[in-house]
């Protein structure tokens, strides 16, 4: 708390250092916050020129919630000056943030199922007890603000019946509703099809064009590329660096979030497919409501290669992936691994495919694949505690265990290498690593792998890619299903497109286009739309 | 980046519950003075009451061995996720086992009664806590409503057997016949006499065995790793093929089990008889010792002394303090179970805050987390 306000000493490395013509929106000059010892931000320096789009780019634990959330009035900052519009403020809480303007919209959306999209937006914004009067005023407000920034949704839908791309404009809705100029966006791409994040890139330049300031919080370089005017990089709890995106490009963006140089293009050779080794035959599956999400699916992934299936999350992969490892029913069909018919009802199946050779690792680490309360060697065993090299009895060898998850720790370089630290302790990309070695080390004949790096940094990236590459060449046959595009693209020998529970084409990833994929995982309705 | 850090092992183990006890005696205190006694004297006599002498810590031993089978009861259901609330009608029904046996057996010596009254006893009490389970595993009816259902049930099943099956016709009460001297379970007072005449049995070295093998059961074997599974994660206990609705089960008829030694303890040496209510809820009180002893055997057996000890000198301090009646002692021990056991988390933020200020431990954990951000 001894920074003067009147020094103007700017960092060399700010790339627009002097005051650009319409002003700073935000202004933070040597922001401290400590979460008792841990400094997760330390002594961040950040402007953003009004009417722009700002990028934030790091690694997980870089920071960038933390400094957004102390903008936003979830934390206090422990040092430091925030200054909106060019005005000191002490932003105590979201309520304060919003009152000067400052809007956020979460990367998991906060809106009641089902409540329409009206009484989503002025839900927590009443104007008096009656409900009536605000609704209509609302309405009115709500409709003025759609055409403005071309953000068309219906008022009286119900949330839980728009997709979620709609979803997220009645975010964006509530904030614009509550007076937002400086619109903070979390990872707002990550649950939208490629059409849906154009279409949110349209209307973040809408909103910019209007006056409005824009921050944008991502890990994906090419939207930082595509929709931002400049780009802040940090690194652990520091501001690195500062560019206008028109002077950078992804390489020097992705070295600058790492520390050193990252390949950002996975290289693998020719595949040499062989007999297959995961049949899948008519598939039903239904969800926990007993909703169908896999109808009829067949396909088959041969030894040495890796299929992708690719799609917008929520069209039936989540159920397809938990169905082929044994840990959901299926209503009908067949799963033969290694060309035996998997018995996967009861529940225990995971048991029986495991033991068939198949291994998976899960779309969630933390849901499904780890128990985060337990140390690492616990987790090291999940899946295959019943197996007899960790003691044949009842009693778990425990040694056994512990001298095996070391032996993978050093193998697959989990930081900090410590088998007795409980898992949640570790960063994403460490825990997908526990996991990765859990199901890789077993040399399974079928790797199920389901979000790769949701979540993980660019640097465990491509070491995770290269690891799933080193399988297939292994001769492992394995199944990719991953929301991320481009790792489909990079990473599979074949592309497969789910659509509402069925597979609605297959194509080569080395000449299908983007769009041509996003057509297709749009479904028909979306192709209509395109027309 | 969470706001608060997890507290260091003994602070969570050792120093909240003392917080919480401290808590408890403080209101407690502030109850006895608004009655117009002196706190201090009934706090001392409390002590004495519990472990005075021989006479007066023999009794906190019987209460401490039904308070640690029903507590390991609770903890162990609670490893798998599952909160057992039918301590009282598994311990009660597991009375009917126990008295099956010694009634059948009582004319052998009760070197063979005991381990075979044992056995009917966890079988009793297993069977009573399996249909819940069963319900749970297969049926998705939640333990918590059904198991306190079945302590309903139990006590009508009670009073219609000892009533209709087990009261001898020379009998005015609902009680059964008495078992003969000889097959009863000796008291511990026939090995160290300053017990004196106190209920305190051989069952405690049951429920101190009983307290090792629920910890080799949940930390050291295949089942426990898997029980443990569900209870933190029972996604993830599915995704690693273990079987849910089993673990479901067999966990449920081993708490039940636990639960039904306490009938083992009354039936066989305390009351050598079968009586209405011989629980006197001390499956209820078993939760609270969990929740203290924080599910581990060690806390558990500590839990379960404290309580122990709250019970019988509460007993004695009405005599000590005329001014305390026994309502007065129950509400003390209410206000215990209350902070220690229901609000056992009361100072765990501040506690977690100070900690995150202060403690040299947390820097260096700290420092592991730097490390576990920066990937390679």
């Amino acid at each position: 708390m001894n920074e003067q306000p009147d020094s103007n000493a700017q960092r060399p490395d700010m790339a627009a250092a002097s005051p650009p013509a319409n002003g700073w929106a935000i202004e933070l000059e040597k922001i401290n916050k400590r979460f008792g010892p841990v400094h997760a931000n330390k002594d961040i320096d950040l402007k953003v020129a009004r009417g722009t789009v700002h990028g934030i780019v790091g690694e997980n634990g870089a920071g960038k919630s933390t400094l957004m959330s102390i903008l936003y009035g979830f934390y206090t900052a422990d040092s430091g000056a925030i200054r909106v519009n060019g005005v000191e403020q002490q932003i105590a809480d979201s309520r304060h943030a919003l009152a000067l303007g400052i809007g956020m919209v979460h990367q998991h959306f906060m809106l009641v199922d089902n409540f329409s999209v009206l009484e989503n937006t002025i839900l927590g914004a009443e104007d008096d007890a009656r409900l009536a009067p605000s609704l209509a005023k609302a309405r009115a407000e709500l409709m003025r603000l759609e055409r403005e920034y071309g953000l068309e949704v219906d008022p009286d839908a119900i949330i839980e019946d728009i997709s979620v791309g709609q979803q997220q404009r009645v975010e964006i809705l509530k904030a614009l509703y509550r007076g937002a100029d400086i619109l903070i966006l979390d990872e707002p791409t990550g649950v939208l099809t490629p059409k849906e994040a154009d279409d949110l890139f349209r209307v973040l330049e809408t909103l910019r064009d209007q006056g409005k300031t824009i921050i944008l919080i991502t890990h994906k370089l090419r939207e930082i590329m595509a929709i931002t005017d400049n780009v802040s990089v940090m690194r652990q709890g520091e501001m690195v660096k500062t560019l206008k995106t028109s002077e950078t490009n992804p390489e020097e963006l992705a070295e600058l979030m790492v520390g050193r140089r990252v390949l950002l293009r996975v290289e693998k050779g020719e595949s040499h497919p062989g007999k297959p080794l995961l049949e899948v035959r008519d598939l039903v599956v239904a969800d926990d409501m007993g909703v169908e999400r896999v109808k009829s699916v067949s396909f088959a992934v041969r030894a040495g290669e890796i299929v992708g299936i690719a799609g917008v999350s929520g069209n039936g992969q989540t159920e397809l992936l938990e169905a082929v490892s044994g840990m959901r029913d299926q209503r009908a069909g067949t799963v033969a691994v290694n060309g035996r018919e998997l018995y996967l009802r009861g529940d225990d199946g995971a048991a029986r495919a495991r033991a068939a050779g198949l291994a998976h690792v899960p779309e969630d680490r933390q849901r499904m694949g780890l128990v985060t309360a337990f140390e690492e060697w616990e987790n090291s065993i999940l899946g295959y505690q019943d197996s007899p090299e960790y003691g044949s009895g009842p009693f778990l060898d425990i040694e056994k265990a512990k001298a095996e998850a070391d032996a993978r720790i050093r193998t697959f370089d989990v930081r900090p290498p410590n088998n007795r630290l409980k898992t949640s302790l570790f960063s994403g990309g460490n825990q997908q690593k526990i996991v990765l070695a859990r199901e890789m080390e077993r040399d399974p004949d079928v790797l199920i792998v389901g979000q790769p790096t949701r979540g993980v940094d660019i640097g465990a990236i491509e070491f995770i890619h290269n690891q799933i590459i080193k399988m297939r060449d292994a001769g492992k046959a394995i199944l990719l299903v991953s929301v991320e595009l481009d790792e489909i693209r990079s990473l599979s020998d074949r592309v497969l497109v789910m659509f509402d529970g069925t597979i609605v084409g297959e194509a080569d990833p080395a000449t299908a286009t983007e769009g041509e994929l996003g057509l297709m995982m749009a479904g028909i309705s979306e192709r209509k739309a395109a027309q | 980046m969470s706001a608060l850090r997890p507290l260091p092992r003994w602070a969570d183990l050792v120093l909240l519950p003392i917080l919480n006890l401290l808590l408890a005696f403080i209101v407690a205190g502030l109850v006895v003075l608004i009655i117009g006694q002196n706190p201090f004297v009934a706090i001392s006599a409390i002590a004495t009451g519990a472990f005075g002498n021989g006479y007066n810590i023999g009794y906190t031993l019987y209460y401490t061995t039904n308070f640690i089978f029903t507590g390991l009861a609770v903890a162990l259901a609670a490893h798998a996720g599952l909160f057992n609330i039918g301590g009282n009608g598994q311990a009660y029904v597991a009375g009917l086992g126990v008295i099956f046996v010694a009634l059948a057996l009582d004319q052998y010596h009760w070197a063979i009664v005991m381990p075979v009254a044992l056995i009917a006893a966890a079988v009793f009490g297993g069977v009573w806590a399996f249909i819940p389970g069963y319900l749970q595993a297969k049926r998705g009816s939640h333990v918590v409503i059904t198991t306190i259902m079945f302590n309903f049930i139990a006590s009508a099943l009670m009073v219609y057997m000892l009533n209709r099956v087990l009261k001898p016709a020379n009998v005015s009460g609902p009680e059964s016949r008495m078992i003969a001297e000889g097959a009863r379970m000796p008291r511990l007072s026939e090995f160290f006499p300053p017990f004196q005449y106190t209920p305190v049995n051989l069952s405690l070295i049951v429920a101190i065995i009983a307290l090792f093998v629920v910890y080799v059961l949940v930390w050291r074997t295949k089942f426990g790793f898997a029980l443990r599974t569900l209870g933190h994660n029972p996604v993830a206990s599915r995704y690693a093929g273990m079987s849910n609705s089993r673990i479901i089960m067999i966990v449920m008829t081993l708490s039940g089990a636990l639960a039904g030694m306490v009938a083992f303890n009354e039936v066989l040496s305390v009351q050598n008889r079968l009586v209405l209510d011989f629980v006197a809820d001390a499956g209820f009180v078993g939760i609270a010792v969990a929740l203290m002893g924080r599910n581990h055997p060690v806390g558990v057996a500590f839990a379960a002394l404290l309580f122990g000890a709250l019970y019988q000198g509460g007993n004695e301090l009405q005599y000590v303090v005329p001014g305390l009646t026994r309502e007065m002692v129950v509400v003390i021990q209410a206000l215990v179970i209350l902070f220690t056991g229901a609000m056992e988390g009361l100072f765990r933020p501040g506690l977690q805050r100070t900690f995150m200020l202060f403690s040299p431990e947390q820097k260096a954990e700290a420092a592991a987390r730097e490390t576990v951000g920066s990937e390679g």
